[in-house]
């Protein structure tokens, strides 16, 4: 598992330009989001959670049909499966890093909305532990959709396709509780949609390693 | 391999059935049943949209199931069985929703609501529509079977959280319509279309597998024994 997660990093890091392109379609996409609301400084605010988490599931789409890009190369899947180890700890290492790396994006990105929209706020740790839980969220179905569709003609098609309907209710419970956390939150609401976004964690990640082992056999 | 089915004719006496009971249960709905009494005529499309909605649910169910039953037995003749269940699931969820949209403008003032049960209909019929693309675009026939019914059940087991988070966001669609909640006059033509649609949809699954799996075997079957000696 260590090794798997190694091995991630190590990719990452020879491709960093890539993350640093992320980034900046991240950034830029937030900024376009604003001109779809004019410069009307309350209704940005208002919506800057849900641009937040749009720019991040847009770049995703990006990061997670690239993930099994090197796999595919030179059939090293094969190779890898070949190893004394379960293809579930693949899968786990490959979600975890694709995890850190969204969550990276999405603090990187809180630094740009916080500018644009003027949408602080000083509950840092509990955006914190949003960002982490939606990343999670995003990741643990997105890698096993990246691993199927990397197998299938015209993957930048599908996996967004596949994904987007898939990750609804993460999508409403990050962009509801990011929003409370900005907006402030009276009746303590957020609670339960952290509680929401656990729940779905749990469930994905455990269904998805169950069924990766179907999705790389031969 | 269904090429040789059991019943050839079954399907097509179930859709005939199936075209009968609709015929039949519509004609009660729009001309013998009474109106209702806040919505009045508008309310009759309710004869076709809730047996939409129960069909609709059975199809997916199946989906699900064959997709479940696949990755359990490896079996194709189940890849064929998901392929028509996604497939009239997606007709019969797109009807579905163009129906609700109709009644939803008179009597909501909209087409559409975020509501629990119309998102969460979207976004499965966005998921099956998605798989079905899936499936064009993988060549292979074993490794199609094997990641569709993945997604499939991917997809079903979303649903539910779906459907509980869009709740917690708010609602307005009225409650699950049955026997039991409306008059014992809209009754007949109720259950005579819910029967309807059911012998159709089993009908068009029953032939949209049959042709699935003639399609399977031509795929799956070695290449003809000319061919194999020029590879040679």
């Amino acid at each position: 598992m260590i090794a798997a997660l190694r091995k991630e990093f190590l990719l990452q890091w020879r491709t960093r330009t890539q993350a640093v392109a992320v980034f900046v379609f991240g950034a830029t996409s937030l900024l376009l989001f604003s001109f779809a609301i004019g410069p009307n400084s309350a209704a940005l605010r208002q919506h800057a959670a849900g641009f937040l988490w749009l720019g991040l599931l847009l770049s995703s789409t990006l990061t997670l049909s690239e993930s099994f890009h090197s796999e595919m190369e030179n059939r090293a899947l094969e190779g890898l499966l070949l190893l004394p180890a379960s293809p579930r700890v693949l899968y786990y290492g490959k979600a975890l890093a694709n995890t850190i790396q969204l969550m990276t994006l999405g603090v990187a990105l809180v630094p740009v909305m916080v500018v644009l929209y003027d949408a602080g706020t000083t509950r840092i740790p509990t955006l914190f532990l949003i960002i982490i839980l939606g990343s999670a969220g995003i990741s643990a179905p997105g890698t096993l959709y990246s691993a199927m569709t990397s197998q299938a003609r015209s993957k930048q098609t599908l996996l967004p396709l596949l994904l987007f309907p898939l990750i609804v209710p993460v999508l409403l419970a990050s962009v509801k509780a990011t929003s409370l956390a900005i907006l402030g939150d009276p009746m303590g609401e957020g609670r339960s949609w952290m509680a929401l976004l656990i729940a779905f964690n749990g469930i994905y990640w455990a269904l998805c390693g169950l069924l990766f082992d179907r999705v790389v056999e031969d | 391999m269904a090429t040789d089915p059991k019943f050839p004719k079954l399907p097509h006496f179930l859709m005939a059935l199936g075209v009968v009971c609709l015929l039949v249960g519509s004609y009660l709905g729009l001309f013998v049943a009474p109106p209702e009494h806040y919505m009045g005529e508008v309310q009759r499309i309710m004869y076709v949209h809730v047996p939409t909605a129960w069909n609709w649910m059975l199809a997916v169910l199946f989906a699900f199931g064959s997709a479940v039953a696949f990755l359990l037995t490896s079996n194709f003749k189940w890849d064929a069985r998901v392929e028509a269940g996604l497939e009239v699931s997606s007709l019969l969820g797109f009807l579905l929703c163009c129906q609700g949209a109709i009644w939803a403008k008179p009597t909501w003032g909209v087409w559409w609501d975020w509501d629990p049960r119309l998102t969460s209909t979207a976004v499965l019929l966005c998921s099956s529509a998605g798989i079905l693309a899936l499936r064009r675009f993988i060549d292979d026939p074993a490794k199609r079977a094997v990641l569709s019914s993945v997604a499939t059940v991917i997809a079903a087991v979303d649903l539910p959280i779906v459907y509980f988070s869009v709740r917690w966001w708010n609602s307005l669609h009225q409650m699950q319509s049955s026997p039991q909640t409306v008059s014992s006059s809209f009754h007949l033509p109720l259950r005579l279309n819910a029967f309807g649609i059911l012998f159709l949809m089993s009908g068009f699954i029953a032939l949209r597998a049959r042709i699935a799996a003639q399609r399977l075997e031509g795929e799956l079957a070695p290449p003809p024994q000319e061919m194999v000696g020029e590879l040679a």
